[in-house]
């Protein structure tokens, strides 16, 4: 027998008895007090990531003055690293600020979703020193549970909740931000062009 | 549940407030507020003189792990325990936090246990579908029924592109397998890609907690390690400073590799996708750099629907570190245009493990760690005086299933107190287990004679439930300081060492007669 065959046959020979259904889930509800943008900006704060009013280009000259290296997926913002263009995805390397739209945030955890569509090539989510992210007001779920009833799931090789920047606190519980991805990662409210 | 002390300002206290910085060396949010997300210590601790790091368990052939000489050279290294043990409550207190805040809470763990135990109990059937969902995205899956099939598959993987350097997250089933040193033979260079990880390998030691794997050293000892094998600066303690020298140091390791490995967290039968929770990113860096990604995954990680995520990323990084959600939650369904992707399906003991019918909901762990941050024991003795891959809790109930010599004396690593049960996110009766493993080993004489004598004492307590009940219903908020605790309760067999209690009026056989094991109804 193949192992294949093997693990599935001693799975079933050891099935636990009884019935063990699969349960319905719930909608729990939360409490937003009526502003969902307030909380998933409070939420997103306290994960180590920051809110900017805006506009994308204004916030990219405030807060990254120096950058020389810009990689952008958003029509709002020129760039001048092409994010399709690389031969591997290690070109990105020098990449100070990547510009990227997400498909949607959450205001329960302040997340918001990247996907590989919007990222155009993954890897510059991480490689970049800093992330900008352009979310539509309107794009704003209430929960991780909304959140996981969304279609992106079932359609996208690859989505990634991003919750703040990269960080550790693997030395002693001192917290670092830039463990291995970016640095930063500031969401601008936007609605879709 | 008990309420943990909380201090004026609503985070939780010290319980070595000699351990409290005057500086704070943290990152700050836009309001000036401390941050304690991910990982971080709810308050600063300050830096300690550097002493010597106690070292984990000496492993002896396939005798028994001698747990107490490892946990005792732990405690009388005192900078070490102390602040092993503050760090590690303060986890518990944090992911208190986050669970007074959702009301739904006991739901939510009601949720995950019958999803996760439905979901084994059809396991062939789910894996099945993963399979054919997974085939249809792209992914190559490939199926090992242990630890050598794995490590072989993938040396096969990375042998057919002519990788020599692998990339890898944090992943506790490649330690199980023991893939590390074999693809270090096999001339792989693997590199660890998460900062914890990455410490422990070039220290050549394991990781000592399943979340956080160098949590048993301080910033003195990581400053060792990195100026012996990284060549930085070893008077240089700063946090900040080591971190960034190991991302500067382990970036060009990245981008050069030839593969990616990652393990996953949840695998969904749905979609043949996987989710890998990370708070640096480096799973997602792994993954998404080199051409070729590779994912270990267990069988037991799968669950049936994308909707059940709603349940159980809600509950993972809150139990785990008390924090609402962990940096990156990735989901991986296929390869990226011009990748490849392998999922590697591992049995490892896992398809027997279903067929103990007293153990068998042990498969429903999430590897959060919430068991382990709780444990006066663990807290105290520190993850490599277990001397196996999986310490705390948790470890006692699964290592016996790996190597059932060598591992029996582990169960006896416990105070019965119940706490694990009671944080654990899928409503494992982790307790229970260990007891139960307790008396599966004696049956089977695997354990010596002042271990045999340790269950009579521990027999008598648990055949009175009440006194049981009253020793659990005490113990969380006693856990708290452990020396108290240990003096108030009559069920360690911990520290107490080989001094027994009084002779049991009932042996542990008779009581076993009488009762089966099951809790006696109104007594």
């Amino acid at each position: 027998m193949s192992a294949r065959e093997t693990i599935l046959a001693a799975l079933r020979a050891n099935r636990p008895a009884g019935e063990h259904g699969l349960p319905d889930l719930p909608d729990f509800a939360l409490d937003d007090g009526g502003d969902r943008i307030g909380l998933f900006s409070r939420m997103l704060e306290r994960m180590g990531g920051r809110r900017h009013a805006g506009p994308a280009d204004t916030a990219l000259a405030a807060l990254f003055p120096d950058a020389r290296v810009i990689a952008s997926t958003v029509p709002e913002v020129a760039g001048n690293r092409d994010v399709g263009a690389v031969a591997h995805p290690r070109d990105l390397a020098d990449v100070d600020v990547a510009v990227v739209r997400a498909a949607f945030a959450v205001a329960e955890t302040g997340s918001v979703l990247l996907v590989d569509d919007g990222l155009v090539t993954n890897a510059v989510a991480y490689l970049a020193q800093h992330l900008l992210v352009l979310v539509d007001p309107a794009d704003v779920l209430l929960t991780m549970q909304a959140a996981y009833r969304r279609p992106e799931f079932a359609h996208h090789r690859y989505c990634a909740f991003h919750t703040g920047p990269s960080a550790t606190a693997d030395i002693q519980g001192v917290l670092i931000h830039g463990a291995q991805g970016v640095r930063s990662l500031t969401v601008i409210m936007a609605p879709r062009a | 549940m008990s309420e943990q002390r909380r201090e004026a300002d609503g985070a939780p206290g010290l319980i070595n407030p000699e351990l409290r910085a005057e500086t704070d060396e943290g990152e700050r949010g836009p309001d000036g507020a401390r941050l304690t997300h991910a990982e971080a210590s709810s308050r600063p601790l300050r830096p300690l003189p550097p002493e010597p790091q106690p070292r984990g368990a000496r492993l002896r052939g396939n005798r028994p792990i001698d747990h107490d000489e490892a946990a005792r050279r732990f405690i009388e290294a005192p900078e070490h325990a102390t602040v092993h043990d503050e760090r590690l409550w303060d986890l518990r207190q944090k992911r208190d936090g986050q669970m007074h805040a959702i009301p739904e809470w006991e739901e939510l763990r009601e949720l995950a246990s019958r999803i996760k135990q439905h979901t084994l109990a059809h396991l062939a059937d789910y894996l099945e579908q993963f399979e054919a969902n997974a085939k249809a995205n792209g992914v190559h899956v490939h199926w090992a029924e242990d630890a050598g099939a794995h490590n072989r598959i993938v040396h096969g993987i990375l042998a057919d592109h002519g990788v020599k350097r692998l990339i890898k997250s944090k992943s506790m089933l490649t330690e199980e397998t023991g893939m590390r040193e074999f693809l270090g033979h096999a001339g792989i260079e693997v590199v660890e890609t998460d900062l914890g990880e990455r410490i422990q390998q070039l220290d050549d030691e394991a990781p000592s907690h399943i979340v956080v794997p160098a949590t048993h050293k301080l910033r003195s000892d990581v400053a060792r390690v990195f100026a012996d094998t990284l060549g930085t600066d070893p008077d240089n303690w700063d946090a900040h400073y080591l971190a960034e020298q190991q991302r500067e140091k382990t970036r060009p390791l990245i981008l050069d590799a030839g593969a990616g490995l990652t393990g996953a967290n949840f695998a969904v039968a749905e979609t043949g996708s996987f989710v890998v929770c990370t708070n640096e990113g480096n799973a997602d860096l792994s993954a998404n750099v080199p051409p070729l990604h590779i994912a270990s995954i267990g069988i037991e990680k799968l669950i049936p629907r994308v909707a059940d995520l709603g349940v159980f990323i809600r509950l993972l990084s809150r139990s785990a570190l008390g924090s609402p959600i962990t940096q990156y939650t990735s989901h991986f369904r296929g390869p990226r245009k011009g990748g490849e992707m392998h999922v590697v399906l591992v049995d490892n003991g896992r398809s027997a493990r279903l067929g103990m019918a007293e153990f068998w909901t042990s498969l429903k762990c999430i590897r959060c760690g919430a068991c382990m941050n709780t444990c006066p024991v663990y807290r105290r003795s520190g993850g490599l005086s277990y001397g196996a891959t999986y310490s705390g809790p948790i470890g006692l109930i699964l290592d016996p299933t790996f190597n059932r010599r060598r591992y029996s004396s582990l169960p006896f690593a416990s105070t019965l107190n119940g706490s694990c049960s009671n944080v654990c996110p899928v409503k494992i009766n982790i307790h229970e287990q260990i007891f139960g493993w307790r008396k599966a080993l004696a049956e089977t004489h695997d354990i010596g004679a002042g271990k045999r004598a340790m269950m009579k004492a521990a027999g008598q307590v648990l055949s009175r439930p009440a006194l049981f009940r009253a020793a659990i219903a005490t113990a969380d908020s006693a856990l708290r300081i452990l020396p108290d605790f240990v003096v108030a309760n009559p069920l360690n067999t911990w520290t107490k060492g080989r001094a027994m209690p009084d002779a049991p009026r009932e042996t542990f056989h008779q009581w076993w007669a009488r009762t089966g094991g099951k809790t006696e109804p109104g007594a």
